[in-house]
């Protein structure tokens, strides 16, 4: 009798899905037995509930203002987590800078990667001129100090969460080219690649349908391990004001405002900062985890 | 290598230049100059050129030490960098020495108890380290030891009554007030730094015990190791002088490289506790729209970088006679 189980457990899938349900399940459970991975998965999973459902699950309007209750601490009626400056719940503040967290993390995520594979395969499978000048100019800006970078493109292109999206993949997108260039080198002289060429496939081709397929892995390991570093990026440059304006409720921007009454009122700087935590924990865990299962073989990050 | 690597960081200075929304001729001859004026300053400043010809001049005036001057504070820009620069390299390398000093002597306790509880909490002490957003992280100590426990001096480098009290020399205020021999100062600014440099020496740390655990554990999983061990060396020498022995050199890079990373991780951590260092100055000015500052400070900062960098290849093959 066959069960679902037995077709995703199969040693001899008998079509492509099957091989690849096979080996997603084989990953899944894997996972699933580091149990920090799976705290981290949890929590990400939570808090993008959280953002997804802000509007409706947030005690209160995160732009309304109220003065006669500025500053209250957590646990006042109505405010868990208290009120900032301007009588505004913090708590459905953080609620909505989670979209806004999300939003920037997600972007981040997805240009930088695809900007380092395009480059990075690019330059290992065409080789010669092409390779050492893509390569040199991935060298410069990987010898960039990546902060002060971010913050020079963020000066130059002006406050805004897409100016600082944009900033912060400018800087991240070299250790993708080079990751995706080693993996090019060595997928390029397989047989597999010879067979395809022989039979008739263009570089493009090539490139596109047998050389990004193999290289996704080990960037979308790299990928979770650098989330957190995106989100430290991201809320930094909020905090310098260079980010999301006020009166967004950016976290990195909370922290700057709050940061003004530290000593006295030390909720209003302290929760984002909690949440900023929080967040970029939970990456980290699943990063690790992930790694384990995807990338056996490579041990710490370097 | 290293000259294409310095061309690409001024190239890029230079285009962030011409991206930004200010125009350096208002910046120098203020909103309200007449259009003549305007347009002479123009003309002075070489504007009118191609962009490769501006970019020659910028190279030109930059590989002789010429930033400009600085719009906030009136100076050239140079004079001010080192005027701040020393601080930053006072926080970094006491930074560094913590990271060092805590997180090598983990990374290998950790290694060599692999799985026990001491290499959880290790890899704990990482994980926040790696997770933490380090202003927020600054905040709250300030909170605690300065506002709450009083354990530490406030921001800033010295207390409001010792400032300009030691003449400069150094530009590091720890060395200036010991070669001074006013210790009273030195206990000061002693518990303005402690801080700062043990947040930065934090974020090192987790790096580097990391590091120095999978190093470890490779050694420690040599052939060498079992034969040292069943000859009958003592297991403090197998670890310390077989094993930690093999793995200097590339924990030497590792540690450099980190130096380079507070160099630049201490932007932040300087706008906390108010400390005049680099980070300070590029986001001061950044904020004024004082463009020359902000593009010799990113100069300096990237120069010193890769500078590290190349550094930290050099001593690797140096002293690892493989690599010779």
């Amino acid at each position: 009798m066959t069960t679902r189980l037995d077709w995703l457990t199969s040693d001899t899938p008998r079509s492509r899905s099957q091989a690849r349900a096979v080996a997603l399940y084989r990953g899944w459970r894997e996972l699933r037995a580091n149990r920090l991975a799976l705290l981290g998965l949890a929590i990400l999973f939570a808090l993008g509930l959280v953002a997804l459902l802000a509007p409706w699950i947030a005690p209160h309007d995160p732009f309304s203002q109220d003065l006669g209750n500025r500053l209250q601490p957590p646990g006042s009626p109505g405010h868990l987590l208290g009120t900032d400056s301007l009588g505004r719940d913090i708590l459905s503040r953080l609620m909505h800078g989670a979209r806004i967290t999300f939003y920037i993390v997600s972007l981040v995520a997805l240009i930088a990667p695809v900007a380092g594979l395009l480059v990075g395969t690019v330059a290992g499978y065409v080789g010669g001129w092409t390779d050492a000048l893509l390569m040199r100019l991935t060298d410069i800006f990987l010898a960039f100090p990546r902060l002060v970078l971010a913050l020079a493109f963020a000066a130059a292109l002006g406050a805004g969460i897409e100016n600082a999206v944009l900033a912060i993949a400018l800087t991240a997108w070299p250790p993708y080219a080079r990751i995706a260039r080693a993996e090019t080198l060595t997928i390029r002289r397989s047989d597999f690649i010879s067979a395809v060429r022989l039979q008739g496939a263009g570089p493009v081709r090539i490139i596109t349908r047998h050389v990004w397929p193999l290289c996704i892995t080990s960037l979308i390991v790299r990928v979770t391990l650098d989330m957190a570093g995106i989100i430290l990026a991201a809320a930094g440059l909020g905090f310098l004001g260079l980010g999301a304006r006020p009166p967004s409720p950016e976290w990195g921007a909370m922290i700057a405002d709050g940061r003004r009454f530290i000593l006295d009122h030390w909720w209003v700087a302290t929760m984002p900062g909690l949440a900023i935590f929080t967040v970029s924990l939970a990456f980290n865990l699943l990063g690790d985890g992930l790694r384990d299962v995807l990338d056996p073989k490579s041990g710490e990050r370097s | 290598m290293i000259a294409s690597t310095l061309l690409g960081l001024l190239f890029v200075t230079f285009v962030i230049g011409r991206v930004m929304p200010i125009d350096p001729v208002i910046a120098v001859v203020g909103e309200r100059a007449s259009a003549a004026l305007v347009a002479a300053t123009r003309l002075e400043m070489g504007l009118d050129e191609p962009l490769v010809v501006q970019f020659w001049f910028y190279l030109r005036d930059v590989l002789q030490g010429d930033f400009g001057q600085s719009r906030l504070t009136a100076r050239p820009v140079i004079e001010d960098i080192a005027r701040v620069f020393p601080a930053t390299l006072e926080l970094a390398t006491l930074g560094t020495l913590v990271g060092v000093l805590v997180g090598v002597p983990l990374g290998v306790v950790a290694a060599v108890k692999r799985d026990t509880w001491i290499d959880q909490v290790a890899r704990v002490v990482a994980l926040v380290g790696y997770s933490m957003p380090i202003f927020w992280l600054g905040l709250v100590g300030l909170l605690v030891f300065y506002g709450m426990l009083g354990w530490v001096g406030g921001p800033g480098r010295v207390g409001i009554f010792y400032v300009d009290v030691v003449p400069s020399v150094t530009g590091m205020i720890l060395v200036d007030a010991a070669i001074d021999g006013q210790w009273d100062v030195f206990r000061d600014a002693v518990s303005h730094i402690v801080l700062p440099a043990t947040l930065l020496g934090y974020f090192s740390l987790a790096y580097i015990s990391r590091m120095t655990r999978s190093f470890m554990l490779e050694q420690l999983s040599a052939e060498y190791v079992t034969t040292a061990r069943v000859k009958g060396v003592p297991e403090r020498s197998v670890i310390w002088k077989h094993a930690f022995g093999n793995i200097r050199v590339p924990l030497l890079t590792v540690i450099v490289l980190s130096y380079a990373g507070l160099l630049e991780g201490s932007v932040l951590t300087e706008i906390i506790f108010a400390w005049p260092g680099i980070g300070s100055y590029i986001t001061t000015a950044l904020l004024s729209a004082d463009m020359n500052a902000v593009l010799g400070g990113t100069v300096v900062v990237g120069l010193v970088f890769v500078c590290l960098n190349v550094l930290a290849d050099l001593l690797n093959a140096v002293m690892d006679p493989r690599a010779r």
